[in-house]
């Protein structure tokens, strides 16, 4: 009976933050109902309808569970949409990925984790299945959001912006950081925010992934001129993208400590560890 | 439904979990009974390790979209601690404000989208908003107010940006503040009525006696900081969590259980009310006795109605920070100096909307984490859930499937595990018999 396109959310490993951020939304935008219709949203309702033609997904890949889930919703779906930094690029889970996963589940959950914890390393969900369009952000702006969704509701592809956040910082006309002291990734990183974080005092971290031409040799000098060890730098460059750096190979800018330290045997600690059972 | 009764409700994906409810009944016996979390494991411990001190809150605060403030602060403070930071007033008042807006936020969903439905007899929020726009519109109002809140103070909700080690990066306005005052003042009309709402509900009557820990300080109904306090007379300082929290990974279950004195706890709303009511702004007391909440109360399904008892503190508190505030003028200040050592450890609490949270991080002479340990509320609950759930199920054995089910549900939802969890938990299986 309705022609509205039938939307639907689902997530995988990630806070649900972004799916909040929607929620938030539609508080102020409610009118965005009455264009679409959401059949499945396990945040918001408790409804839950298999036909949809836009499926939103927040979270990373993180096991081999996930990754049949995923093609069930590619295959139902005509668009996806990755929500998020952790479907778009992995994000934050991708740091774990710098050990090997026995490594991070002894640590968390003692000897027994290995056996109770499916997990593999982080990955974003278009290296498992085909993905339309990209909300990016750590949470998503909610404007951003506004925006996309109406220009697939008007049946255009959704671009994002191509130049680097400083553009938007200048907008917004704040003071550049990484002339005052600061560290800053906007040099290096895709606009769309607003450039929130330098608004509110503190350094981009990179949550939107890099622009199409980051000068990554260029970014680190600019942060050792502010006195930072490499470690740092690195834990800067990971802290959303660890995934990406990880993938790019030769042309990787990082220290190889930051990436290729899954093979070393780390010293295992019982200092997150449960007491074993009784 | 009688001798043989199995339920399953099963499958609650979210943040850190699936969880399942499990009962097995046999002639008349218990043979199973427990509330399962099967997380879906991120590894944020393991994680922060190698990283610098200061993104641990902006790392940690990840771990939740719903109480991103809550592991910002304790995350904060555990890196103060190892750090010898001394904090200053003003960043102790903006930090409660801040704090605050996330506690509204969260609470007023839970109460309103996932308890109210439940008395109202509607499925879930979406017929509430059709059979009571009211209600809905007043939540949604309350909500804009927490969220604009926390925005005016660390930018936004989900995830807090202006919050750092030793103080902020950002300062709220004289208009900032004095518009937020104003919108306070207006709210508390609609306080008022969620307390008259709330009092009309039946609570049911279940209740187990059982050991209540809080965060505890002399002077104030507080969230951050503090000692460890339990009902069963023990005081604590938070450098010595590990002495309450024991966690052990139990037999039957792949989570985390937590016990102190006896074979478990509860954190959360309840918990608070029953250690520091004397406390509560003199509104809030109004209130919890219009709910019917009397300390020491052992009912569990009354945590909800403390919950609402702590909105009415919560936004009298915010006028009262915001008034301190204006008073003070609000300066921008460099954030703390911090001073590095080799193997400096630090634990930060705070008491969080579904109770008191912990991190503990070791910190190296170069700044970079060593060893980092979170312990989360839900997870010190769920031993107490379990034993709840096997004093509930035989009083229950004589109603048929979908009310047990229920009366079950609305256990597991009074101590608001997680909001998604929660809803997720309408998906209901009977298996058997």
């Amino acid at each position: 009976m309705s022609n509205k396109p039938k939307i639907a959310f689902f997530d995988f490993t990630s806070c649900e933050g972004c799916q909040l951020t929607v929620i938030d939304a539609l508080q102020t935008h409610l009118g965005l109902l009455d264009l679409v219709e959401i059949v499945q949203f396990r945040e918001a309702m408790t409804e839950k309808g298999e036909d949809y033609q836009i499926a939103f997904v927040e979270g990373s890949c993180t096991r081999k569970s996930d990754e049949d889930r995923l093609r069930q919703i590619r295959n139902q779906a005509d668009v996806v949409v990755a929500l998020g930094a952790c479907a778009h690029l992995g994000g934050i889970n991708s740091m774990k990925n710098r050990w090997t996963i026995e490594n991070v589940q002894t640590y968390v959950y003692g000897q027994n984790g290995k056996e109770a914890y499916e997990s593999y390393p982080a990955r974003p969900i278009s290296a498992v299945v085909q993905v339309d369009a990209v909300i990016p952000g750590c949470p998503i702006d909610r404007f951003e959001f506004l925006r996309i969704v109406q220009q697939m509701l008007q049946g255009r592809k959704p671009k994002l912006p191509d130049y680097p956040l400083c553009v938007e910082c200048k907008l917004a006309e704040n003071a550049c950081l990484n002339t005052l002291g600061k560290p800053c990734l906007g040099p290096i990183t895709r606009a769309g925010c607003d450039a929130i974080c330098p608004t509110y005092g503190d350094g981009c971290e990179g949550c939107r992934g890099w622009h199409p031409e980051a000068n990554f040799e260029h970014m680190r000098e600019i942060l050792r001129g502010h006195g930072l060890s490499e470690e740092d730098i690195d834990a800067r460059f990971t802290m959303f993208n660890h995934y990406q750096m990880e993938h790019m190979g030769e042309d990787s800018p990082l220290k190889p400590e930051a990436v290729l330290s899954r093979n070393e045997a780390l010293p295992s600690s019982d200092f997150a560890a449960p007491q074993e059972a009784d | 439904m009688a001798e043989n009764v199995k339920v399953n409700v099963h499958h609650l994906t979210r943040v850190e979990g699936h969880g399942n409810i499990v009962v097995d009944v046999r002639d008349g016996s218990i043979e199973r009974c427990e509330l399962e979390i099967v997380e879906t494991p991120r590894f944020f411990e393991a994680m922060l390790r190698g990283r610098p001190y200061h993104q641990a809150s902006h790392i940690t605060s990840r771990i939740c979209g719903i109480c991103a403030i809550g592991h910002a602060t304790a995350s904060l403070r555990a890196s103060e601690r190892a750090l010898q930071v001394e904090l200053s007033e003003q960043t102790k008042l903006l930090r409660k404000l801040a704090f605050h807006g996330e506690m509204l936020d969260s609470h007023i969903l839970h109460v309103y989208m996932l308890i109210a439905p439940d008395f109202l007899d509607v499925g879930s929020v979406i017929p509430l908003a059709t059979s009571h726009p009211d209600v809905v519109l007043r939540a949604l109002r309350m909500k804009k107010f927490s969220g604009d809140l926390c925005e005016a103070i660390v930018g936004r909700h989900t995830h807090p940006i202006a919050m750092t080690v030793g103080g902020f990066t950002h300062f709220p306005s004289r208009e900032d503040l004095e518009r937020m005052r104003e919108r306070a003042v207006e709210l508390v009309a609609d306080v008022d009525a969620t307390v008259e709402l709330f009092g009309t509900l039946p609570w049911p009557t279940f209740e187990r006696e059982t050991e209540y820990v809080a965060l505890v300080h002399p002077d104030e109904y507080g969230f951050i900081d503090g000692m460890i306090g339990s009902t069963d007379g023990h005081e604590l300082p938070i450098s010595a969590y590990r002495t309450v929290t024991n966690e052990r990974l139990s037999p039957h279950s792949t989570a985390k259980h937590a016990a102190f004195n006896r074979d478990s706890y509860m954190v959360g709303a309840l918990a608070r009310y029953n250690l520091k009511h004397e406390h509560l702004h003199p509104r809030a007391k109004e209130a919890a006795a219009h709910l019917g909440l009397e300390a020491p109360c052992y009912r569990p399904y009354m945590n909800s109605a403390a919950q609402v008892v702590e909105i009415v503190h919560c936004v009298d508190d915010v006028l009262l920070l915001i008034d301190t505030l204006l008073e003070r003028g609000v300066e921008w200040e460099e954030p703390a100096p911090i001073t590095l050592s080799p193997g400096a450890r630090g634990v930060g609490a705070c008491d969080v909307p579904r109770g008191i949270l912990f991190h503990e991080y070791q910190i190296g002479e170069n700044g970079l984490i060593e060893e980092a340990n979170c312990i989360i509320p839900t997870g010190q609950n769920l031993g107490n859930i379990d034993l709840d759930l096997r004093a509930l199920v035989p009083t229950l054995l004589d109603q048929s499937e979908a009310e047990i089910t229920h009366k079950l549900e609305m256990l597991v939802r009074a101590y608001d595990p997680c909001i998604s969890c929660s809803t997720h938990f309408l998906d209901v299986e009977f298996v058997g018999k």
